[in-house]
């Protein structure tokens, strides 16, 4: 069994008006089922409003379905006597580091969460030194969190969801406001987790370069999942992937462009080594 | 227009511990109708650096010439400099406050004491302008999207009918589509409205893709003002100072070094696909 999944899960909420009327029933989240296993880096696709943050926010109960049913690790999220247990099994990291940080320290700030938890002392400071270590941020320790970059903010924020000894931890658009180092620095920090710790990483992103490592990938369009897949499976479909309002990264694009002026190399090609050697074997 | 930036230097809590040169003997000219990107990391001055061109900060030193005139002489308009020289703020659909969308865009020329027909009428050009159509004039901003709200902050700026206009990455946190459509917009406003445009970007795609020359800030300073080509042809600098250039720069690279004859400036994909075919013998034109 999966460590989170989504069985025929709907989302629906009532849109108001400016005066708070109801003038309708929006359906974000579309019997969507979806199944993340154990240790799986997943990233999710979509254009603004395709429901991918509407889904992220049900996988640690932040949300609760209209219809169907999310579980995690095997907890119904709908039972509320699991609330805080799911919460701990999936950590969140949302897309603005300034929102995310309360301590006026770094390792303060880390040690909120285990703290929050009732762990001993001695414990804390022993998660907060491994949390840090782990996303590469051990020397800001006693740094004040206003002074670091985009990219060391939201590391920051990633290594108090860390402390907490999650297993899975769902980021949404962590990347969106940072320049390309800091970008380049959360990612790292991601898949390190990833591939070091074994904690599931639920990714969701407008950056294609970001999704080339995953394990796999689901896009999602008008609520619905529209395609799931490994990254080559998924970025081999240029053209599906613009009609909802996507991309693929450059260099796949490179390929494909030279791929239709008639150059015999395969698609889904998704780095420059892979091009590189498509283009010696053509 | 014309505006030119003479040793700008811009300190901030001078004189105590925590001195910081934002802006480090800054020398730059921008002319009529140019497309100019502004790249740099974060901190790096670029966000300084255009409040200066409008006005909002005031130089430490140096001098700032806008069609000539020193924008700090006393007799100086900073007003009308503002209407002239228009800033879209990151993440601008923050900033919009009225409750529908023609409101919105009408309030910054009904501020000028314009008659209201005028005012209606610069709201409407200015809607026309970034593609919003007609009949959702009258709807209440909270139905809009990101993008579209994005939209009509632009056009709230442009109703002000600015001959330069800054953009501070205006792409933010928007789809790949939404990206391109801004994008597309934007050159459409200097190609057809003839506005100069500086576009502060962390995107080095887009940057290649869209603009005429490169101002590349570190450290409070101008490292390199260029054409993209001869700006990426410098890759190991950038990355030295944060920055990166096109993945399509990296490829070439790796082709030539592995023997493939092709132009290692191309920084698009379109010259890419067209050096690589070439090198290979192919024919290149499309088809």
């Amino acid at each position: 069994m999966g460590i989170i999944e989504t069985e025929n899960l709907v989302f629906e909420y009532i849109e108001r008006d400016e005066e708070g009327n109801p003038i309708g029933v929006k359906r974000a989240v579309d019997n969507v089922s979806i199944d993340v296993k154990r240790g799986d880096f997943v990233a999710i696709l979509g254009h603004n409003g395709s429901g991918k943050s509407t889904l992220a926010k049900h996988l640690n109960a932040l949300l609760y379905p209209t219809e169907g049913k999310v579980l995690v690790d095997g907890m119904d999220t709908n039972d509320e006597k699991y609330t805080w247990p799911v919460r701990q099994t999936a950590g969140m990291v949302f897309q603005n580091p300034d929102n995310q940080i309360i301590g006026s320290i770094v390792e303060e700030d880390v040690g909120f969460g285990p703290e929050n938890m009732g762990i001993p002392t001695a414990e804390i400071w022993e998660r907060v030194k491994e949390s840090l270590t782990i996303v590469g941020m051990k020397e800001y320790r006693k740094h004040s969190p206003n002074k670091l970059s985009g990219g060391q903010k939201q590391r920051v924020a990633i290594a108090g969801v860390v402390a907490m000894h999650p297993k899975c931890i769902i980021m949404d658009e962590p990347t969106a406001m940072l320049d390309p180092n800091g970008r380049k620095e959360v990612i790292r920090a991601a898949r390190a987790l990833n591939d070091v710790e074994q904690v599931t990483i639920v990714l969701i992103t407008h950056y294609m370069e970001e999704v080339i490592y995953a394990d796999k990938v689901i896009v999602m369009d008008g609520g619905k999942v529209v395609m799931q897949g490994t990254p080559k499976d998924i970025f081999s479909q240029v053209e599906k992937l613009k009609e909802l309002r996507l991309d693929v990264p450059q260099v796949t694009l490179l390929a494909y462009e030279l791929r239709k002026a008639g150059v015999d190399i395969p698609l889904g090609i998704l780095t420059t080594e892979e091009l590189v050697a498509a283009l010696w074997r053509a | 227009m014309s505006l030119i930036l003479n040793h700008v230097n811009y300190v901030y809590s001078a004189d105590t511990t925590y001195e910081i040169k934002a802006l480090d003997d800054v020398c730059l000219e921008i002319g009529n109708g140019e497309f100019i990107g502004l790249i740099g990391h974060t901190g790096s001055g670029k966000s300084t650096l255009v409040q200066h061109m409008n006005g909002l900060l005031k130089a430490t030193s140096g001098q700032i010439l806008y069609n000539g005139e020193d924008i700090y002489d006393k007799d100086y308009s900073l007003k009308l400099l503002r209407q002239k020289v228009g800033l879209v703020f990151q993440y601008p659909e923050h900033q919009l406050f009225e409750t529908d969308v023609i409101s919105d865009v009408m309030f910054g020329p009904k501020n000028l004491k314009l008659s209201k027909i005028e005012v209606e009428k610069r709201a409407c050009d200015a809607l026309t302008m970034v593609g919003f159509p007609e009949e959702m004039w009258n709807r209440s901003l909270f139905e809009l999207s990101g993008g579209q709200k994005r939209r009509v902050a632009i056009a709230g700026v442009l109703a002000m009918k600015p001959e330069m206009l800054i953009l501070d990455e205006p792409t933010a946190g928007l789809d790949p589509k939404g990206r391109e459509e801004i994008l597309t917009l934007i050159r459409g406003l200097q190609k057809e409205q003839g506005i100069t445009i500086v576009l502060v970007s962390h995107s080095m795609e887009d940057v290649a893709n869209y603009v005429d020359r490169i101002v590349v800030m570190d450290h409070g300073r101008v490292m390199m003002n260029d054409v993209p080509r001869e700006v990426f042809r410098h890759y190991e600098e950038l990355e030295k100072m944060g920055l990166a250039a096109p993945q399509v720069t990296y490829i070439m690279q790796a082709l030539r070094m592995k023997g493939l004859d092709v132009d290692i400036d191309a920084t698009t994909i379109p010259e890419a696909r067209e050096q690589i075919l070439l090198a290979l013998g192919r024919d290149w034109r499309e088809e």
